[in-house]
This record gives C-alpha cells, sequence and structure tokens, in this order.
C-alpha cells in the first residue's frame, strides 16, 4: 500500500521525463507525416522556373496514376517494388545467417576462440563507411578496367564483363554491399541475445546427453527467435529505405531498365530535385508506409507463431 | 561451397557446457579450427575496403582513372594537399560542420532517450503502457516517409540552411529508446532510486548523476550507432542544406563525385575525402568500442 502511494506522488515526474520525447516527435516526425499524407490527395508541385502549383484537391488521382500502367503496360512502382525487396532479401539472407554462426561462435564457451575482441571490433568496421564510399569503392572494383575484370579477362582470355550492365550482377553487388556494412551490427544483436538465455538450460540439455545439433534447434534457436524477429524487422525497415548505395552504383540512374531502382530512390527524385512534386511523392510515401507496415505485420505473424508454440510447448512441460 | 560447410560446422559442434565426454574432442577441435578458417575470412572482408580506400589515397588521378592495382604510390600528401584546397567548399569546414551535428545528435540521442526509457521505467503513471505502445509502434515508420511534409515544415519555419532540422529530431529516436528501456529494466534496480529520494536528492538529480551513470554502456553503445549515423548521413542533410560554408562531408563527397561524371573530377581528391571522413568516426570508434564488446551483452545477461 505505501509503495503504490508514493508511486502515485512521483506519477507527475513520469510526464516530465517523457514529455520532450513526445513533442518533439510530433513536431519533427508526426506533423510532417500526415501533412505527407494530406499532400497526396493534392495536385502540388514546382516547375523548372520555381513557380509553385496548386495544393488543388485532386481525389486519389496521384494513387491512380501510381498504379497505372504505363505505354508497355508495366507498372514502374510494383517494380520498383519488387527490386526493393529482392535486394534487401539478397543481403538480408547472408546477412542474418553470418551474424548467427559469428555470434554461436563468440558466445561457444567450449569453442574458448582467442582474440574475441579484435574479431568483435573488426566486424563491426564496415558500418562506419560511408554507403556512398563503399558504392565508389565498389563501382571502381567491378568497371570493365577494375581488377575483377583484369583478372577475369586473364582467366577467359575474352572482353571484359560489363556488371553494370547486367541486371544480376549489379543488384548481386548492391546486395552484397549492405550485407557487408550490416552484418556486424547483427552480429552484436545476436550475441545480446544468446547471452541472455539462462545458462542452466544449455547444461541440463547436456546432461541429459542432448546432441550440439539439439541443443541448438530444441533450445538456443526457440529462444532467439524474439531478438531475430527484432532484427528482421529492423533490417526490413532498414531495407525498404535503401538508397545510398544503389543511387551512387547506378549514379541515379537506377540501373539497367530500371532494374536496381528503389522506392526510395524514386522518392527522392520527386522531391530531391530542382521541381519537387509534393502530390506524388505524398502518394509514394504513404505507399511505402503501408508497404512497411504490412510487411512488419508478416514478420511478426510468421515468426511469432512459431515462438508461440515453442512457450505452449515449454508450458506443458 | 567451402564457405556453406564453414557455416555449418561451428552450429553443429558449439556447446556450452564442459560435460561432454572425450568423444567430443575431436569434433571440437574440428569446430575450432572453422571457426577461426571463418573469422578469418570475415576480418580479410572487412578490412579489405579499408585497405583499398588507404591505397586508392595514395594514388594519382592519371594511375586510379587507368586501372586498378594493390600497391601503395607515393601520391598521398599530392591528395592531401588537392582536398585541403578551398574550391567552392573547404574540407576542414566541412568535417567541423559534420563533427558539430554529429556530436550534438549523438549526445541529445542518448540522453532523451535514456530520459525517456528512464520516465517509463521508474514512474507509475497513466498512459505509461500506451506510451510505450506508442513509441515501438512509430519505430516501423521509416524516416523518409515523412520527408515531403518535413520539407515543407523547415520551409515554413525558414530553417533552410540551418542545423535545426538535423539536430532537434534526435531528441526523439525510437529504436534508441528500445534499446534503452531493454538495458534499464536489467541493469537500474528501482531501489537505487528509492534510497536516493530517502538521501533527498531530487528526481532529475538522481537520474542525471545517479543513475545515469549505470548506464554508461549503454548510453555509449547507442551513443557510436547515432555518431556513425549521422556522420554519414546523405539523405536529409542533402534535403536542408544548399550553402556551401554549410556542408556535411557527405554532400561534399557526392558532389565530387557527381563531378567525376562530367570528366572534370579527381578520383584521387575523392578517396583522400572519403580518407579523411573516416578517421574519425574510427577514432570514436576506438575509443568506444569496448563498450560495444561488452555493453551490448551486459544488459541483457542481468535481464
Amino acid at each position: 500500500m505505501g509503495k503504490k502511494h508514493k508511486s502515485i506522488s512521483y506519477a507527475k515526474w513520469g510526464y516530465i521525463f517523457i514529455i520532450p520525447f513526445f513533442v518533439v516527435y510530433a513536431v519533427c516526425t508526426l506533423v510532417p507525416l500526415f501533412s505527407t499524407f494530406l499532400y497526396s490527395f493534392f495536385d502540388y508541385y514546382t516547375t523548372m522556373d520555381f513557380r509553385t502549383i496548386g495544393p488543388n484537391f485532386v481525389g486519389l488521382q496521384n494513387y491512380i496514376d501510381m498504379f497505372t500502367p504505363d505505354r508497355t503496360g508495366a507498372i514502374d512502382l510494383l517494380n520498383y517494388t519488387g527490386n526493393t525487396l529482392l535486394m534487401w532479401v539478397m543481403g538480408a539472407v547472408p546477412q542474418v545467417l553470418f551474424a548467427l554462426v559469428l555470434a554461436l561462435i563468440f558466445t561457444g564457451i567450449r569453442l574458448r576462440i582467442k582474440g574475441q575482441g579484435f574479431f568483435k571490433t573488426v566486424i563491426y568496421m564496415p558500418n562506419l563507411i560511408m554507403a556512398s564510399a563503399f558504392s565508389m569503392l565498389f563501382f571502381t572494383l567491378f568497371s570493365p578496367v577494375g581488377p575483377v575484370n583484369q583478372v577475369l579477362t586473364q582467366i577467359t582470355g575474352g572482353d571484359p564483363f560489363l556488371f553494370f550492365s547486367d541486371i544480376w550482377a549489379t543488384r548481386s553487388i548492391i546486395a552484397f554491399i549492405n550485407f557487408l556494412m550490416w552484418f556486424g551490427n547483427t552480429t552484436i544483436l545476436l550475441m545480446a541475445g544468446i547471452m541472455g538465455i539462462d545458462q542452466s538450460l544449455f547444461e541440463a540439455s547436456s546432461i541429459d546427453g542432448a546432441t550440439s545439433k539439439q541443443t541448438f534447434f530444441k533450445i538456443t534457436l526457440p529462444l532467439l527467435i524474439p531478438i531475430i524477429v527484432y532484427v528482421l524487422v529492423t533490417a526490413l525497415i532498414g531495407g525498404l529505405q535503401m538508397y545510398d548505395v544503389p543511387q551512387i552504383m547506378t549514379n541515379g540512374k537506377g540501373g539497367v531498365d530500371m532494374t536496381a531502382q528503389t522506392l526510395v530512390m524514386q522518392l527522392n527524385r520527386m522531391i530531391g530535385g530542382v521541381t519537387k512534386n509534393y502530390g506524388k511523392a505524398g502518394a509514394l510515401s504513404a505507399y511505402i508506409f503501408i508497404v512497411t507496415g504490412l510487411l512488419s505485420i508478416l514478420v511478426f505473424k510468421v515468426t511469432g507463431n512459431s515462438s508461440g508454440k515453442k512457450k505452449a510447448k515449454k508450458g506443458g512441460k | 561451397m567451402a564457405k556453406l560447410k564453414n557455416l555449418d560446422a561451428p552450429a553443429k559442434v558449439k556447446n556450452y557446457s564442459d560435460f561432454q565426454n572425450e568423444k567430443g574432442a575431436t569434433s571440437l577441435l574440428i569446430a575450432r579450427i572453422a571457426s577461426y578458417v571463418f573469422l578469418v575470412f570475415v576480418t580479410v572482408m572487412c578490412l579489405f575496403s579499408f585497405y583499398l580506400l588507404i591505397i586508392n589515397s595514395t594514388r594519382s588521378n592519371a594511375e586510379l582513372q587507368s586501372g586498378f592495382s594493390l600497391l601503395p604510390r607515393e601520391h598521398f600528401f599530392e591528395n592531401f594537399g588537392n582536398a585541403m584546397k578551398k574550391t567552392t567548399f573547404f574540407l576542414p569546414q566541412g568535417l567541423l560542420n559534420s563533427l558539430i551535428i554529429a556530436a550534438a545528435t549523438s549526445i541529445l540521442t542518448v540522453y532523451f532517450s535514456a530520459m525517456t526509457a528512464y520516465g517509463i521505467f521508474v514512474y507509475d503513471f497513466r498512459g505509461r503502457k500506451l506510451a510505450d505502445k506508442f513509441i515501438l509502434l512509430v519505430m516501423m515508420i521509416p524516416t523518409q516517409v515523412s520527408a515531403v511534409g518535413f520539407v515543407q515544415l523547415i520551409n515554413q519555419f525558414k530553417l533552410v540552411n540551418t542545423y535545426w532540422p538535423l539536430i532537434i529530431p534526435a531528441i526523439a529516436a525510437p529504436a534508441t529508446y528500445f534499446y534503452m528501456k531493454q538495458y534499464i529494466e536489467g541493469a537500474l534496480p528501482l531501489e537505487v532510486v528509492e534510497a536516493a529520494r530517502v538521501d533527498g536528492s531530487n528526481e532529475f538529480r538522481t537520474f542525471n548523476t545517479i543513475c545515469l551513470p549505470m548506464l554508461k554502456p549503454a548510453l555509449a553503445v547507442q551513443m557510436i550507432f547515432a555518431f556513425v549515423g549521422s556522420w554519414n548521413n546523405f539523405f536529409t542533410p542533402a534535403l536542408v542544406i544548399s550553402k556551401a560554408e554549410l556542408m556535411t562531408v557527405p554532400i561534399m563527397i557526392s558532389i565530387i563525385n557527381s563531378d567525376l561524371h562530367s570528366q572534370a573530377g579527381d578520383l584521387g581528391k575523392l578517396y583522400m575525402y572519403i580518407f579523411i571522413s573516416i578517421v574519425p568516426v574510427v577514432i570514436v570508434y576506438m575509443f568506444l568500442s569496448k563498450f560495444i564488446i561488452k555493453g551490448v551483452t551486459l544488459g541483457s545477461v542481468k535481464g
């Protein structure tokens, strides 16, 4: 009783402590977010001679335009969504796998790896390099006169391979850079997750004669699911924001037939240049918002179910 | 293929206790060797880019244009001189600008995230659960989605070409809050707060002088994430800054890079810019990395 009374008298401090966050969030993110959505219902843009047209209410026209097929019958927006997700998956799968293996190596007590501090320090380092610097570096590495082609032409004796004229080569290089930049970050998170698991569970399983494989699939992995969900969701949000790497890599042109154009590159094209189209950019933003939300829910549903099952099992025991 | 083998091996043999019998000895040895091979492979992969960036900063534009080499050349100081020359913009100015923004951003982010997490963890007030849920929910919103409205807002308040739009939003960082909250739950016993009250400390002082120091590892981890994020950020500064004397390093680099496509650029100078821009973050990282390695795990161990 006494404790409760005490905490009530301090309640106002709770508000004082959280107010700065909420005020700033409302002003800097919520207000812009709503005005962005609002603009999506207006014809509102600037022209080359710095005149501003609108805002004139047009209803859902911007959304209709966004989903209208072009002359060839393709819907650009869906292609860009596909590109973004594809390049994200190509980078995220090795990212999580590498991170998982590294986290297991670092937390494996019996392995007794020496120089752990060094390795842990190094794996995060690629994240220190600007995405644009990475992109330039890989652009020169894979250019027709670059070292990769120098080796390649010596082996095949033929002409240099034009990596950036090849759809899948371009996408793979972009995905690889994203993987390289982020797997260290993921490793740190997974490591924290594994070390959070109750050590007595491992001891118990060992006494019961569980093989290492069983220990991993029956104990480590299921208990790691919440952290993996967090990793996947944050990676997904990051992936949908993919911008710097493909932008620099393709010099803002989106690669062959726009097959490396991402959603945010498209957004930047609408508001980053001399002419700005707030209406159309607003509609695209709303679309990205909805896609992010749906995919996050999907990740939670898929992974949430499996962890729910595990919890039920544990409870039954 | 070799890579795949390495991927499997450590997972198979990994075990957490020493209760195993001798038949595990050989497989443990194999696992250990495989782990080292994998670690060395990963290390080379990570450091190779740094090596190339450094090598490239020692080569002249002509050398860089004509081809590639893994050996350093002698043009380091020449490139350095070129990079330090004042053109439309001035690299030392850019470094200073980036430093001001990154330092302010990272301090605000960790301080106010810790403060918010502390407020929600320590105090019992109406809407506490809701506030927590709300922040978790908005963590899912990509930053760029509100960019259109953000640009408009900056225009309205005449904040174009100022640093306010880059610094102030750092106060509300949902992902950092989430991490701080997790950490505080594990690392901060409520008894500490109550003991401080008994001693007559006011709530702000308790937070600033007693609780904040207890969160040092988490603050350091998030500080470096925020610093690097801000230092390397291109998207938002490019929307806000157009004046040469206010430009950050990533904007300068993108300008030099676009010069290259018009054949007017100097690759040697570009790589020197990149090299110089990496030095500060590497220094900050080296100072704080021990917290990253220890700190990130500490919270969850206790939790």
